[in-house]
């Protein structure tokens, strides 16, 4: 009987959490669906309309948030694809050979992620006036490296370094090249990590804001500033506002229900293997 | 000489791309010895005339007080409430099985969204926080126009947001720990409690110290969740040395003494980084003997 009621309130407890946790969320959605004239007089009551999901994408407050959400994607993807060129190579190396300073050079790439990042970005901020990579995908996919690189190189290491060497020996023993054995032994062995590690590369790059706020103004802006433009102006949009913010997280949060099997690797570069 | 070289050929790609952000990491070092900005485009060479101003000034002082406490003060909360739903989702209910699939949520929006929202849900006169809290006679809290107030709602968000990731990291070590320690213990008829103080937080704590370490890191250098929530304000309360410096830097345009405050704070997230991890290597050592 005691043991059933400490159940009861084990659940009770957990409940309570979620509630704090998807409250913000649930209430976003809320706040989206009020009409203007409503938005301050009731607060669970209310004629629900899209039109604040209309205005957002409309263009019609002078915010092109649309343009906002594509940029988004493209330097996104574009930093995801980068990463994945030069981070798979360097993973597999760094797995399967014990080379001079290997781990010192790891832990380098590593430590990005833990350095503050406007002291990158105030100079790259003087530089890319200079050389014209201000407000440009370019420019912002070069900068996003910093996030996606050490976390695809981080993870798909320990992927590799969980594959067999004898496999690649194997195929070496039947005539492939080096280079063929990485690409038609290695590589496919690895490509649920790699779908899983780039899926959460892209949404560490989507969710990225310090970066855009400072590198771009209007051409090549992303989501996650561009919401914050919507609280702005005299009047506050609230309904917009919350209108914005809801499209900003419908990708990272597809996502993230599609891969959550993998996420606790990918979140602790392979500190806690499970 | 064919096959040693492979490795560092494969390697250089990457190198070359984090080289090129580590160009501007030392032209950022390089500029800090001027008196570079908006006002003086030919600068003057100060050498450590910026790192004086910067530990003369009581604005710094400030600054890195409210980043401790920011930074101290959401780590302490995430992990406590993190390694809390972490061993209730492990015993594993119909209602724990059905929620864990959705823990991960908060942690997937952007953190600028996440204080948006919580901006929005926070207004003192129509924010939806005060209007649940009006029936208990608590209806008119200033939420972020105190400087108490505007810290502990940032360090709210924090919380929101990264709870779920210690969470995951507790559980993911909470699912690996070995059965027999604990079968013993059951069949010794030791206590929860017991249990709990001497197995399963000892065992834990190397899983939780990786989180608590990547939180705690992070923290130090929040700039997003403020930026949205407070922007610093109300006065100096909640301007952490990441606000301090874009202030500087960008709003102020006093670019080389900006970098100075990056640079300063760069060098003591490498301190605690370097300290955390020390850290971590003697818990997990112990955590070894437990077993």
């Amino acid at each position: 009987m005691r043991k059933r009621l400490l159940g009861w309130l084990a659940d009770a407890a957990l409940i309570l959490y979620f509630v704090f946790a998807l409250f913000p969320i649930a209430w976003m959605l809320i706040l989206s669906l009020k009409p203007t004239n409503q938005l301050f007089s009731t607060y669970f009551s209310f004629s629900p309309t899209l039109d604040g999901y209309r205005t957002v994408l409309g263009d019609s407050e002078g915010i092109p948030f649309v343009r906002f959400f594509v940029n988004s994607l493209v330097v996104s993807v574009g930093a995801v694809v980068l990463s994945l060129v030069v981070g798979l190579p360097a993973a597999y190396a760094s797995a399967r050979w014990r080379f001079k300073g290997s781990e010192n050079l790891m832990f380098t790439l590593l430590s990005f992620r833990f350095a503050p990042e406007l002291t990158v970005i105030i100079p790259l901020f003087v530089l890319y006036q200079e050389l014209g990579l201000f407000d440009t995908y370019v420019g912002m996919v070069w900068v996003l490296q910093l996030v996606t690189l050490p976390l695809i190189v981080w993870i798909m290491r320990s992927y590799f370094a969980d594959l067999t060497p004898e496999l690649e020996q194997a195929a070496l023993l039947d005539g492939y090249t080096r280079k063929q054995a990485f690409f038609k032994v290695a590589l496919p062995l690895v490509k649920p990590g790699i779908a899983a590690v780039s899926l959460l590369a892209f949404i560490f790059a989507w969710n990225n804001f310090v970066f855009p706020l400072i590198l771009t103004s209007s051409e090549a802006q992303t989501v996650t500033v561009g919401a914050l433009s919507f609280l702005g102006g005299d009047r506050p949009k609230y309904n917009l506002t919350a209108a914005a913010a809801l499209v900003s997280v419908v990708p990272p949060l597809l996502l993230a229900l599609l891969i959550q099997r993998y996420l606790v690797r990918g979140l602790s570069f392979g500190a806690v293997k499970s | 000489m064919r096959l040693a070289l492979r490795p560092y050929l494969l390697i250089v790609p990457a190198l070359l791309l984090t080289c090129g952000i580590l160009y501007p990491f030392g032209l950022g070092l390089y500029y800090t010895l001027f008196d570079f900005s908006a006002s003086k485009p030919q600068p003057d060479m100060v050498r450590f005339e910026n790192y004086e101003t910067v530990f003369t000034q009581e604005a710094f002082w400030n600054s890195a007080w409210v980043t401790v406490l920011y930074a101290v003060g959401a780590a302490a909360v995430e992990t406590v409430l993190g390694v809390a739903v972490a061993l209730l989702l492990h015993r594993s209910s119909l209602v724990g099985r059905v929620l864990e699939k959705i823990l991960i949520l908060p942690l997937m929006i952007a953190p600028v969204i996440a204080a948006i929202i919580w901006k929005l849900m926070l207004q003192p006169s129509v924010g939806v926080v005060n209007y649940l809290l009006r029936p208990f006679g608590l209806g008119d809290v200033q939420w972020t126009d105190t400087p108490t107030g505007a810290l502990l709602s940032s360090i709210a968000v924090d919380v929101w947001v990264y709870t779920p990731f210690v969470a995951i990291l507790a559980l993911a070590g909470l699912r690996s720990l070995p059965t027999s320690p604990f079968e013993a213990a059951a069949v010794d008829g030791a206590g929860w409690w017991y249990t709990f103080r001497r197995l399963t937080l000892p065992m834990l704590w190397p899983y939780v110290l990786v989180a608590v370490i990547f939180r705690f890191m992070d923290s130090l250098k929040v700039f997003d969740i403020i930026y949205a929530l407070t922007e610093g304000g109300p006065g100096d309360s909640t301007v952490v040395l990441q606000i301090r410096a874009y202030l500087e830097a960008i709003r102020f345009q006093r670019y080389s003494f900006g970098i100075s405050y990056t640079i300063v704070l760069w060098a003591v997230v490498y301190l605690a980084a370097m300290v955390l991890v020390r850290h971590l290597g003697r818990i997990q050592r112990k955590a070894a003997e437990v077993r």
